[in-house]
């Protein structure tokens, strides 16, 4: 596997504070706009496509994982 | 407007007076004179070959259609003996700028390097080629090309074909070894061995005008995304030959073909764009397009090339080009199977060759049109966003995707023999040979594709010289370079190839490289000679 999942910010309250700022005030549209724009950064920025996959593989499964609890939670 | 620009004469044939039980048997009947036909039928017969061209109009130039030829087409015509009347009509260009509303947002050159002979494209209207290439059939009498003969039907047997051919003097039948149906998009001979054609349709529309005028735009590819003068959507202005210039403008889906395709409406569309109307028409076309391809190209004894086997969408030129270098890979497999000297399995190859190119052109072309018109919120969402990181960032600008011109495919091939020796940079097995200078003396040849084709189009080693003989085996064409030989190494030929003194690469007849030896061996040469033939 060539995708990081270990911690590798030394401070990750402050990552995720600086993304959650970039969104504040913003619409959901705008929010999106970012959203995509920021992907293509960093995508770039890491300049590897197997990484990219994982990351994609990554965050499917775990939006999957997360309707099924959901799904789940409703029954 | 829609001026036919060339007329053919039908003429009875004495094939026709033959009972059908009796027809005539062809090594080589070809359906269908574009430029895939027309240039497989010469090929072949510069080879040898007698070849039956079938077509069932008596006429070209519907409208100049396909106008980009590459790089790659133009070494093929060459060898055909049209490159320069192509070249000399043409108008040659390698810049393309891709602009983001009113202002550039970047440019690229498809061939910023000298030392080749031919330039990176020329446009051409479609009509000129075919024109040329019809007056090299003429040159040749091993090609005796028939209009108005509609082939109507096929029965498959199993060492030849037998076609029903329909003519203003009625039917009559042929027998062929070998049918290639170079029939195009519609290809009739594809449904009639009921073959599928399955892949992908876009919904977006695309308006083609050409339009006469004299404008002082250079001679470059220009592409618009959301430009002031067609909000929201994209366009194309290409440069031709006699004043003409190629627009492509993208239409909304729901458009109505028959309505938008009237003159009046389609002059103030131009007009915007232009800012002007002192402009003619010279063909107007509505199109949508579809990337598919068939699943096998060989059907019994019939082959399909061009666009009758793979359909691209236009964006990148990957239409003519794609079905020109089918011709290539196919015309030379063909001669050496009617002639014996390979095994039939040789024909696989070409299937599988041109069938990997097509899935790569097909991707391409298919990516170019999704960037283009976008299918969902979020991928339009996308588009936007690498369309503004494409202001201030060189990553932004290589994603925007106004289309990606067509490029050889470089074969993974049982052809070809697998590198032993350690190699830096140069043609791989399987890729198409790069020209460069070779030689400076009088009556030489000035390119490496030239040498090629005074080699004779074969089997042919490319030699540097170290001093020593090469010892080739009979029957190759050899191009010496180097030391006291016959041409001069400039400087950048042996950079292009990674050449070192005593390396040599065995090119195959449509030019792809077969395999490259530091130290070439003969037994060594000879077994990557069989192989490239397919005898193994």
């Amino acid at each position: 596997m060539a995708l990081s999942t270990s911690s590798n910010f030394a401070s990750p309250d402050d990552a995720f504070r600086a993304v959650v700022e970039a969104h504040r005030g913003l619409s959901d549209e705008q929010s999106a706009d970012l959203d995509v724009a920021l992907v293509l950064i960093l995508a770039n920025h890491i300049g590897d496509l197997d990484v990219l996959r994982e990351a994609i593989e990554l965050a499917k499964r775990r939006m999957t994982d997360a309707g099924h609890q959901q799904q789940q939670q409703q029954q | 407007m829609q001026q036919s620009k060339t007329q053919f004469g039908y003429r009875r044939h004495p094939d026709q007076e033959r009972a059908g039980g009796n027809a005539a048997e062809h090594p080589v009947v070809v359906v269908g004179a574009g430029p895939v036909g027309l240039s497989l039928a010469i090929d072949l017969a510069q080879r040898g070959q007698r070849v039956v061209l079938l077509d069932d109009a008596d006429r070209i130039g519907e409208g100049s259609r396909a106008i980009c030829f590459s790089k790659r087409s133009l070494e093929f015509w060459d060898r055909l003996g049209v490159g320069d009347r192509m070249v000399d009509k043409g108008v040659v260009w390698s810049v393309g700028k891709i602009f983001h509303g009113a202002s550039q947002l970047y440019q690229f050159n498809l061939l910023p390097e000298q030392g080749h002979k031919r330039p990176a494209f020329i446009n051409l209207q479609q009509f000129y080629a075919e024109a040329y290439l019809v007056d090299r059939v003429r040159e040749l009498p091993a090609i005796d090309l028939r209009w108005r003969n509609k082939v109507t039907g096929i029965e498959q047997r199993n060492d030849h074909a037998v076609l029903n051919v329909e003519t203003p003097d009625g039917p009559y039948r042929l027998r062929a070894k070998y049918v290639v149906a170079c029939d195009g998009a519609r290809s009739s001979l594809r449904q009639m061995v009921g073959a599928d054609f399955a892949g992908q349709a876009f919904e977006d529309q695309f308006l083609i005008a050409d339009v006469r005028m004299t404008a002082e735009f250079p001679t470059e590819r220009w592409f618009w995304f959301d430009p002031p003068f067609h909000a929201g959507r994209s366009a194309l202005l290409h440069r031709q030959p006699d004043d003409i210039w190629r627009i492509d403008l993208q239409l909304n889906r729901y458009a109505d073909p028959t309505v938008e395709k009237l003159p009046e409406n389609v002059r103030p569309r131009i007009a915007r764009m232009l800012g002007h109307e002192q402009f003619e028409f010279e063909w107007i076309s509505l199109y949508k397009f579809q990337c598919r391809r068939m699943d096998k190209f060989i059907h019994g004894r019939v082959i399909f090339a061009g666009d009758a086997a793979h359909q691209v969408s236009p964006f990148g030129a990957r239409g003519a080009n794609s079905g020109l270098e089918d011709a290539e890979n196919l015309a030379w497999k063909l001669d050496r199977v009617l002639k014996g000297t390979s095994p039939e399995q040789l024909l696989e190859s070409y299937a599988i060759e041109r069938s990997s190119a097509a899935d790569e052109n097909i991707r391409e072309s298919t990516r170019s049109t999704d960037f283009m018109a976008p299918s969902s919120h979020q991928e339009a969402r996308l588009r936007k966003a690498v369309l503004a990181l494409a202001r201030d960032t060189d990553f932004g600008k290589r994603m925007v995707n106004g289309g990606r011109l067509s490029v050889p495919s470089v074969y993974e091939t049982p052809l070809s023999t697998a590198d032993v020796d350690d190699w830096h940079g140069g043609p791989r097995p399987g890729a198409s040979m790069l020209d460069a200078p070779i030689a400076a003396r009088e009556g030489s040849a000035a390119f490496l594709t030239e040498a090629f084709i005074r080699a004779g189009m074969q089997f042919t080693l490319l030699a540097f010289a170290n001093g020593a003989a090469v010892d080739a085996p009979e029957g190759l064409g050899v191009i010496r370079v180097g030391g006291n030989d016959d041409s001069d190494s400039p400087e950048l030929l042996g950079v292009r190839y990674d050449a070192s003194p005593g390396s040599a690469y065995l090119l195959r007849p449509d030019g792809y490289v077969a395999a490259r030896f530091r130290h070439p061996t003969r037994a060594g040469i000879e077994a990557a000679l069989a192989r490239a033939s397919g005898i193994n």
